[in-house]
């Protein structure tokens, strides 16, 4: 099927897009790479008015060190990442979850905070960042605001920003050299949407410890205990998630965590 | 409607697109290069894969407004490509298509892989491969003709 009728719009400048989408408030799409985007409005699962493209706005694509931390710009795409063209200031936990999401033609244009933006409970990026503790900033008509991903997601394909407001891009640590991590998917086919995700980010030295899993319906959850044992997994996914213990998704969950906590816990 | 200008396949391309159309369409219903094939428009298939800017992206899930001012390559745009000939030749010496449907799309993946060096073995290009679906081959003719490839190209 073809997208609904549609207004498009090119922003020039961060405060260009601000300024459309303050202007189109309620109506308008902000779409960067539109890889997600775009299939829902060919299927018509999505209508959008007025469409502001923010794939052509350069300073999106700004990376730079801030203090003790990173900062990625939204516009950056997950072929950027997975090539290291830009930074990777995870010792490689980026790079690995760049190269693992969908097909290199969708990674091309496909942007991380286009991901996060869209906030489908299945994507990569949300559970991914949300282990490492990054923080969104957003910039809006009432200027910048911080906000830790543990926050931004609310649920199902849907997040904090406000009328107008832009994710700008993410801020994420930079570990330490005795940090670990692994990030499991599980996928029946090379590329689709995750049955289960699980993400996990140990670094002593920050006082990280968190095991998040992924595609759980709404949004990315963090386990309060780091734990490969699958009773201990199995009480706190029952406790932290809506997901029903006799189902099989439920134990696709608790075995995908079990193994990522494994294998960062070098076991 | 929006003006756009870009380059496809060498020339520069000027016209006037409803907004909503997206780059498959324009390729195929305004320049009548129908090499570029639909089949999902959803972004799940990857027969409608084209190059932009030297990328392969999906031209289904890509308004065409969206890529004013770059440059754009279709399976009609690579006469003079040597990576291209023998990908050809080899898909037709392996059996890598049957009805053909997919085949633009998959070539043009194919030689991306080829000059990234992503097709090591075949559990490689079968990964590498998994976003372009072809209902005809089962694969194995599409594996040999990539691993065919590969080593020709590394040949001459």
């Amino acid at each position: 099927m073809k997208a609904a009728p549609l207004t498009y719009h090119r922003a020039e400048s961060i405060p260009h897009a601000i300024e459309l989408a303050s202007r189109y408030d309620g109506a308008a799409k902000l779409m960067a790479g539109g890889q997600s985007l775009m299939p829902m409005m060919n299927l018509r699962m999505s209508v959008a008015e007025q469409v502001i493209d923010i794939s052509a706005i350069a300073a999106l694509r700004d990376c730079h060190l801030v203090k003790d931390k990173f900062f990625l710009g939204a516009g950056v795409t997950h072929a950027m990442i997975e090539d290291g063209r830009v930074d990777d200031p995870t010792r490689g936990y980026l790079r690995h979850v760049a190269g693992g999401i969908a097909y290199r033609s969708i990674r091309n244009r496909g942007t991380i905070g286009g991901s996060l933006a869209h906030a489908d409970p299945a994507a990569d990026w949300p559970a991914a960042l949300r282990a490492l503790d990054a923080v969104a900033v957003i910039e809006g008509p009432e200027g910048e605001r911080q906000v830790p991903l543990a926050e931004f997601q609310r649920g199902l394909m849907e997040t904090c920003l406000g009328a107008g407001e832009v994710l700008k891009g993410v801020l994420v640590p930079r570990l330490s050299p005795g940090a670990r991590w692994s990030y499991r998917k599980f996928c029946r086919k090379v590329g689709e949407f995750a049955h289960s995700i699980a993400a996990v980010v140990l670094d002593p030295a920050l006082g990280m410890a968190n095991v998040v899993v992924g595609a759980v319906g709404g949004k990315p959850v963090r386990l309060a205990k780091v734990s490969a044992k699958e009773d201990v997994v199995g009480e706190e996914l029952a406790a932290s998630t809506g997901v029903d213990p006799a189902s099989y998704e439920f134990q696709l969950h608790r075995t995908m965590v079990m193994r990522a906590v494994a294998e960062a816990l070098g076991k | 409607m929006s003006r756009i200008d870009m380059k496809v396949n060498g020339d520069a391309v000027s016209a006037e697109v409803e907004d909503r159309m997206t780059l498959a369409d324009f390729l195929r219903d305004r320049l009548e290069l129908t090499g570029t094939h639909l089949g999902c428009e959803h972004g799940v298939c990857g027969a409608c894969t084209v190059l932009v800017d030297d990328e392969p992206v999906r031209a289904c899930i890509t308004l065409a407004a969206a890529v004013a001012g770059r440059e754009v390559r279709t399976i009609e745009g690579f006469e003079e490509d040597r990576a291209m000939e023998v990908i050809r030749e080899c898909f037709s010496e392996a059996h890598g298509l049957q009805c053909g449907y997919c085949t633009p799309g998959m070539v043009i993946t194919v030689r991306d892989l080829l000059q990234r060096g992503r097709c090591a073995d075949a559990a490689e290009i079968r990964a590498e491969l998994a976003g372009n679906l072809c209902r005809c081959t089962g694969y194995a003719g599409i594996v040999k003709a990539t691993e065919l490839a590969r080593d020709r190209l590394k040949g001459s």
